[in-house]
């Protein structure tokens, strides 16, 4: 449904404020390319978003992202309502933090991706899940699956300070308050800057 | 005479260039326990080897934890065949994993062992690309690990074959000083400087820096007031001033402000390395001056309080010696007492500290006034001590000083009761010809001041011997020197007597061919006080040493031609010598020099040409009936 001129100026408004990170011209052409999407997507939504395919393809075509994991993930970060459709809020609230986010607001994302049953830990099995094919090279005399495990294990000394064999937010910051290369530590999610 | 000691100072993060240039050694080799490192390690660098960037990641963030500082973990990453995939990654696009495998070598490359072997597997070449990086962080951790593997030649040498140099200098334009700039944006200057910090240690890097338009640069950033960007600056300054084409720069962009400046730093460190700087540019007189304009004297003065810091104190005292070469700034000195300080630091003192002071201590000696302050203090004492010291920069400034002294009868009295001048003359023994010509020199004024001067030289058993048979040495200072003594000994008659059975009169006409006007001023000295025996003047004749110095008369230099006016007057005495002087054309050239206003060299001229005349007269003569 278009929207008066009126209202188009309070949406810019609105958001502007709500993302923090853009200027208010840079959010008129997110919202622009959000019409596009919307026109490209299905009518499922009448108009007032767009699902998880346009979604992925968009991430794929702007940053290059490629893991299906990861892309499913960061889609349900964007949905915060969990409808299945990007509205336009949560479209350019999710990119502010994905391209001008600070530490905390990536931290924050990051975690939530990595969080994949969204119980507020990181377990190992997620962990698993998500370095399952990060081993290129594996020893022939191996279980395959050893060295992943190793890896895990390898993830949690490091980033695990209550020893409780899990990755709480609040481990999670420390690590990557420690350590910044640790914030996609499990797998990138964020665009790359090239 | 300029003392030609080279000072050893160590500059603080580095070593000097000829340690590290052999091929390092492992200290134990082939210990059976492998350590927990080793296999903790050798695990993580799977992962490192095997994974995709995520899983190289986790393992170079895991690898940090070890203790990297320590041996054991840096030889294990070298060992584990880990320290080639770090270089490896070096070489990819990916900035995360560049950036983990970085801040893992610039840990390690502490170690000697690594430094070689990063440099032995391409490292530095990899490092110098990843400087044109656009990632900040990235540049920052390249700049200080090629500060730290360039700690010796090959790895310099490395660096600016491929463009380092460059580079380096170009972060240092990065921003401009003074501007509200980030943390970040310093952060660059501060490790391109580190870097180019150690690369400065090579002379063929000095000059690419300069070639790169580093001077303003560095000139620029001296500006600012963060230490930890200054001390880097004005360490490559420092080490760079022993080109002439630095100390140029130095004197005219004004740095030398800057550098007293930072005398008066709170950070010990950068005080030291700006005490170095002016301690290497003070060689230069107009720097002498701009530091004393600049009022930087006196910090140096106070800067001699911090007696606890040696490398701090060496650096002070090294610029006050080379400052105190212009009397001006010895004058300035004396208002701060600054002789008397140094006097005290004459004890309980490392070598390279008492190379400073002594040297200082013997520049003072210019003023009458601080020799005598220097016996006040009780300075004569411990120098003379210093006698006995077998360092030859040490020992060469000691000679000076002692010379310095010696020139007031109440010194060389304390002097000689110390036995200070035996101790002299056995230097003469010393194998460095810069401590035997030293030792000459100081002689001169202790033979011409101490009591009973000719019974004292004739004590040193085979004293006489020694020092006429240096007449043979090759080293032109040690041959002026000797001759300047020889000419203060010869005033004693017995002494000329034992000199001349020794064979002086031979050795001194053999060094008469020389176009050095420093030693054919002394050598016509002494040749002038040899004749006062025997038959020595005709020795001299028989010689050949009249038509020598008939020649010096030739010379510009007005010095030359009292010597030699004196040497030519005894000489004459000879109407052999006479007849000789005639044919070479002396008459007219000691005529030139009758109207003179030095009054020695008038008379001498006028009784050489008159002796030549009477005798000449006298031989045609005869001639003639």
């Amino acid at each position: 449904a278009a929207m008066s001129r009126k209202g188009r100026k309070l949406l810019v408004d609105s958001l502007t404020r709500s993302a923090k990170h853009f200027t208010k011209s840079e959010v008129e052409c997110l919202i622009k390319l959000f019409d596009t999407l919307v026109a490209k997507a299905s009518s499922q939504f009448a108009g007032a978003g767009f699902d998880r395919t346009v979604f992925r393809d968009t991430l794929y075509n702007a940053f290059g992202m490629t893991d299906d994991v990861v892309l499913d993930r960061v889609f349900s970060t964007f949905d915060r309502d969990n409808t299945g459709c990007i509205t336009v809020e949560e479209w350019v609230e999710g990119l502010a933090v994905l391209l001008r986010g600070t530490l905390e607001e990536k931290m924050k994302y990051c975690f939530a991706i990595y969080d994949l049953n969204g119980d507020g830990y990181i377990s190992k099995e997620e962990m698993f899940q998500m370095l399952k094919h990060s081993l290129l090279i594996q020893p022939a005399d191996e279980e395959p699956d050893e060295g992943v495990k190793d890896l895990v294990e390898i993830a949690l000394k490091k980033m695990d300070y209550d020893h409780d064999g899990k990755l709480s937010f609040t481990d999670f910051e420390k690590a990557v308050r420690d350590e910044n290369l640790l914030l996609e530590a499990f797998g990138p999610c964020l665009p790359d800057i090239k | 005479i300029f003392s030609k000691a080279s000072i050893s100072l160590e500059d603080s993060g580095s070593s000097s260039e000829t340690d590290e240039d052999e091929q390092p050694v492992r200290r134990q080799e082939g210990s059976t326990d492998l350590s927990a490192e080793y296999w903790g390690i050798q695990k993580l660098a799977k992962y490192v080897k095997g994974g995709d960037p995520t899983a190289t990641l986790i393992a170079l963030c895991s690898m940090r934890d070890f203790n990297l500082s320590e041996e054991t973990c840096q030889l294990a990453i070298k060992d584990t065949g880990c320290l080639e995939v770090l270089i490896n990654l070096l070489d990819t696009e990916e900035i995360k994993c560049q950036t983990g495998s970085l801040k893992i070598l610039k840990e390690i490359s502490q170690n000697i062992l690594i430094r070689h072997a990063i440099a032995d597997l391409g490292g530095l070449e990899i490092m110098v690309k990843i400087l044109d990086s656009p990632d900040t962080d990235l540049k920052c951790l390249a700049a200080e690990t090629i500060a730290n593997v360039a700690r010796f030649k090959r790895a310099r040498k490395t660096v600016r074959k491929h463009g380092g140099i460059k580079r380096l200098v170009e972060l240092l334009e990065s921003i401009s000083v003074g501007s509200s700039y980030q943390a970040k944006d310093t952060e660059t200057v501060r490790c391109a400087a580190l870097a180019l910090w150690s690369c400065s240690k090579s002379t063929k890097n000095k000059k690419a820096i300069r070639k790169a338009g580093g001077i303003p640069l560095l000139a620029r950033w001296l500006k600012c007031s963060h230490a930890n960007i200054l001390i880097p600056i004005v360490g490559t300054l420092q080490e760079c001033a022993s080109e002439p084409s630095y100390r140029l720069a130095i004197r005219t962009e004004g740095m030398i402000e800057n550098l007293v400046k930072n005398l008066s730093s709170e950070h010990e460190e950068l005080q030291m390395h700006c005490a170095s700087a002016i301690f290497k540019c003070a060689e230069d007189e107009e720097i002498r001056d701009l530091v004393r304009k600049h009022e930087g004297l006196q910090p140096l003065s106070a800067l001699l309080d911090k007696s606890e810091n040696k490398q701090l104190l060496a650096a002070v005292t090294g610029a006050i010696w080379k400052c105190a070469i212009s009397r001006e700034n010895v004058l300035k000195f004396q208002e701060y007492k600054t002789v008397e300080t140094l006097v005290t630091l004459l004890t309980d003192q490392p070598e390279e500290v008492l190379i400073n002071v002594i040297g200082a201590l013997g520049e003072c000696c210019q003023e009458e006034e601080n020799r005598g302050t220097i016996r006040r203090s009780g300075g004569i004492a411990p120098m003379v001590t210093l006698l006995t010291a077998t360092n030859p920069a040490l020992l060469v400034n000691v000679n000076k000083a002692v010379g310095g002294c010696a020139m007031e009868p109440e010194n060389m009295a304390i002097i000689d009761s110390l036995d200070g001048v035996r101790l002299l003359w056995s230097l003469l023994k010393n194998p460095n010809p810069d401590v035997q010509a030293s030792a000459a020199w100081a002689l001169c004024p202790c033979v011409e001041n101490a009591k009973n001067s000719g019974e004292m030289v004739r004590s040193f058993v085979g004293g006489l011997e020694l020092i006429v048979n240096l007449l043979k040495s090759k080293d032109k200072e040690v041959l002026t020197s000797v001759c300047a003594a020889i000419a203060n000994i010869a005033k004693d008659q017995e002494n000329l007597a034992v000199m001349t059975d020794h064979g002086v009169v031979p050795l001194l006409s053999k060094l008469a061919n020389t176009n050095n006007n420093k030693l054919r001023r002394h050598l016509a000295e002494a040749i002038a006080h040899c004749c006062m025996w025997g038959s020595n003047r005709v020795a001299f004749g028989e010689a050949k040493a009249v038509a020598p110095l008939a020649r010096y008369l030739k010379s510009k230099d007005p010095l030359v031609h009292r010597a030699t006016a004196q040497a030519l007057y005894q000489l004459s005495e000879d109407p052999n010598n006479c007849v000789i002087m005639h044919e070479n054309g002396v008459v007219k050239l000691l005529l030139a020099m009758v109207g003179s206003t030095d009054d020695t060299l008038q008379e001498a001229a006028a009784g050489c040409i008159a002796n030549i005349r009477r005798l000449a007269l006298a031989a045609e003569k005869a001639k003639y009936g």
